[in-house]
């Protein structure tokens, strides 16, 4: 009787037949493991934070990474868990954002972050909802970004809409409450997805308040512009009492420049974007940024994170006032942590429903918290005016988050010393 | 619309466009010699624009009283440009001389990246601010001294070419490139010296330029290209040309800005181009070329 070893009965088992049919099988086993593993949560969660950190909207971008970097220690004081940011530059360019997208997934992003711009935000959108990988959008306005149908989509950023919405409301409060309101004004914007989906919100929206101006003028302008005289002579000789603004950075600087040479001081400069409230527009103009009027989501000054975010960043960085890029670039992480704190997973899909569910009350922005209804928007943001004052920003509208009255008009530019 | 806007915009048109006006000499001149074309053009412009921010921030220099030691700097790193770097490939292709200025184009995009970031950056003067009323019109101040400044310098250019042995040697060797050989000039220098001096144009157009608009490495290639519009408008090689292109697209720009939509400024400077390229190749004071 002889026996077999047992390897000698490996062996035989082992064929090339077999062994082939093994290789195929791991091999397929491989290839749709992402797709079908659940990966349980076991170190941060990798998340690609996309930003304009180049290009013309670089001084934007970089403000808003000041939000990435005050993240983790407030996360930890919260007993979030920890992000792994990887960083990305999408150069102020749609195609650059979309390209940078997919390579962060490529190198293991498990959710993404960005993108400030509108443009940019929905090439990343794209990438995102074709890769089923999450995005929560920290800054970008265009309606139909949440309007497509994706399901891997979220944005805790008010819609163009929205932002018209309460800026008209605010107004009207602002108006009321200083007796003095422009009767006609120039509607100024910049010729980007954002400024032109605030230019086609404006008609449907404005008829809805009854505003006491009426816009005699458009100006649409090349947001990369190196020039704006005359656009501002054009709005200057229109006779308009006040100036309707959608903005960028360098144009808001370069208009209010223009608006001095030029020897007009209109009687409120009301802009419902960025620009004008940037800590860059503050430094740059110094007495002469003093004024505008923003009307933009920003932070609940009485919320507990708020103050809590606010020191962090008057610690990291003590001349630069909290404002939008830093409050919705922190949130939209907040979103992530809380996201992968609940889905215990890094399992795109997994993450995408945690997202859907997220109900956070003790957060920075204006309203009620963030909760993202069926299409992934954040429907109960709310808004509010800013006004520039002596270097400073402060609340002037709605009155429940104000902390200072509005003053209006407008002091004269040449009178500034 | 008052008249006075329409006067005021084509007054500020024309300001700006004498500067872009000056900014393409540098363009013609080295062309119109040495027959390459600058594709770094523009981003040498932003040499001397970050040079003028720099002394600026540093020392409070004004950047009209550097105009000339920047315009000296950048024409010893033209001269030296075309001495070590260019020389060799004047009798390559052209594809190959291309191949080169592009890269050095986005060598000096990336090291001013690397060196002041991507933040757009700019001097405020106390004259930042200033305008002249003129009757019913506004002047921006800057733009008059960036304007004037650019004329000086473009007659002190016209005179150096015009007068000085130099200047009539160089244009020997643009004129007839085997007789300048054959009567001994050294052609090779006198290049170098042209580079120079057109760099030396760019680096006078960049101190003024930076007085008017803020400046990001992004921005040289926007320059080149502003640059071949004007130069190619008024005619490869003339310099009255390159500055009366440079008028024409700032007036044009500034025009169409008023009377159609600013945001559609470059649409009409390109257009303006087309025709020219349609009905007079050679641009507006160019000679024609027997191809």
């Amino acid at each position: 009787m002889t026996r077999k070893s047992p390897m000698t009965s490996t062996l035989r088992v082992v064929t090339r037949r077999t062994f082939a049919a093994g290789a195929s099988a791991a091999g397929l086993l491989a290839g749709t493991a992402p797709f079908g593993i659940l990966r349980a949560q076991s170190g941060p969660l990798k998340v690609g934070v996309l930003l304009p950190r180049s290009g013309a909207q670089a001084g934007i971008g970089q403000d808003c990474q000041r939000g990435v970097e005050l993240a983790p220690a407030i996360f930890k004081e919260l007993g979030l868990p920890e992000l792994a940011i990887m960083n990305a530059d999408t150069e102020t360019n749609v195609e650059v954002a979309r390209a940078r997208a997919e390579k962060l997934i490529s190198d293991g992003a498990q959710l993404l972050v960005g993108a400030f711009d509108s443009g940019q935000t929905t090439a990343i959108a794209q990438v995102a909802e074709q890769k089923g990988v999450p995005l929560v959008i920290n800054i970008a306005a265009a309606p139909p970004i949440t309007e497509q149908g994706y399901k891997f989509v979220f944005r805790n950023f008010p819609t163009a809409p929205m932002i018209l919405s309460d800026a008209f409301a605010n107004q009207k409060e602002l108006f009321e409450s200083t007796g003095v309101a422009p009767k006609s004004v120039v509607f100024m914007h910049v010729n980007d997805t954002y400024g032109t989906s605030m230019q086609q919100g404006i008609s449907g929206v404005m008829p809805k308040f009854n505003m006491p101006y009426k816009i005699v003028e458009q100006i649409a302008y090349d947001p990369t512009a190196r020039d704006l005289s005359v656009e501002v002579a054009k709005a200057k000789a229109t006779g308009a009492e006040a100036l309707l603004m959608v903005s960028r950075l360098n144009d808001a600087i370069l208009i209010t420049r223009e608006l001095v040479k030029q020897r007009w001081t209109p009687q409120a400069v009301l802009s419902m974007g960025p620009g004008w409230y940037e800590d860059q527009y503050l430094k740059t103009l110094a007495k002469l940024s003093d004024g505008p009027m923003s009307f933009v989501p920003w932070y609940d000054p009485n919320k507990k994170l708020s103050k809590v975010l606010e020191a962090a960043l008057a610690k990291a960085y003590p001349d630069i006032n909290l404002n939008t890029n830093h409050i919705f670039t922190f949130e939209a992480l907040l979103v992530a942590a809380d996201a992968y704190k609940r889905a215990r997973s890094t399992d795109p899909k997994a993450l995408a429903d945690a997202i859907r569910t997220t109900n956070i009350t003790d957060n920075v922005s204006i309203g009620p918290g963030i909760q993202f209804d069926a299409k992934g928007q954040n429907d109960k943001l709310k808004n509010a005016a800013i006004q520039n004052r002596g270097g400073k920003l402060v609340t002037v509208a709605p009155k429940a988050a104000s902390n200072a009255k509005p003053e209006l008009p407008m002091s004269a530019y040449d009178r500034r010393g | 619309m008052a008249a006075t806007i329409y006067l005021n915009v084509a007054v500020s048109g024309v300001l700006t466009g004498l500067v872009y006006g000056l900014m393409a000499l540098g363009l013609s001149v080295i062309f119109g010699v040495v027959r390459v074309v600058n594709f770094a053009h523009g981003e040498m412009m932003t040499i001397a624009m970050y040079l003028a921010i720099v002394l600026f921030a540093g020392f409070g220099l004004d950047p009209l009283v550097m105009l000339v030691p920047i315009a000296g700097v950048l024409f010893a790193l033209g001269y030296v440009m075309q001495a070590g770097l260019i020389n060799p490939f004047i009798n390559r292709p052209e594809h190959s001389q291309f191949i080169l200025l592009v890269a050095v184009a986005l060598i000096i995009v990336n090291v001013l990246l690397i060196v002041f970031g991507p933040d757009a950056r700019n001097v405020q003067t106390s004259y930042s601010y200033d305008s002249f009323l003129v009757g019913p019109l506004i002047v921006d101040a800057t733009k008059v001294y960036a304007a004037a400044a650019s004329l000086l310098v473009a007659g002190a250019l016209f005179v150096f070419f015009r007068f000085a042995p130099v200047g009539k040697a160089i244009r020997a060797c643009a004129d007839n490139y085997t007789g300048a050989l054959v009567v001994g000039l050294d052609v090779k220098r006198l290049y170098a010296l042209t580079f120079g001096v057109g760099a030396a144009c760019v680096g006078a157009a960049g101190v003024m330029l930076v007085l008017l608009f803020d400046v990001t490495p992004a921005l040289g290639p926007a320059l080149t290209l502003l640059a071949f519009i004007i130069v190619i408008t008024g005619g490869l090689g003339s310099m009255p040309g390159a500055l009366i292109g440079g008028v024409l697209i700032g007036l044009t720009e500034a025009m169409a800005g008023l009377l159609f939509t600013p945001s559609a400024k470059s649409m009409f400077s390109f257009g303006l181009l087309v025709l020219v390229l349609l009905f007079r190749p050679q641009g507006i004071l160019g000679k024609r070329l027997s191809w």
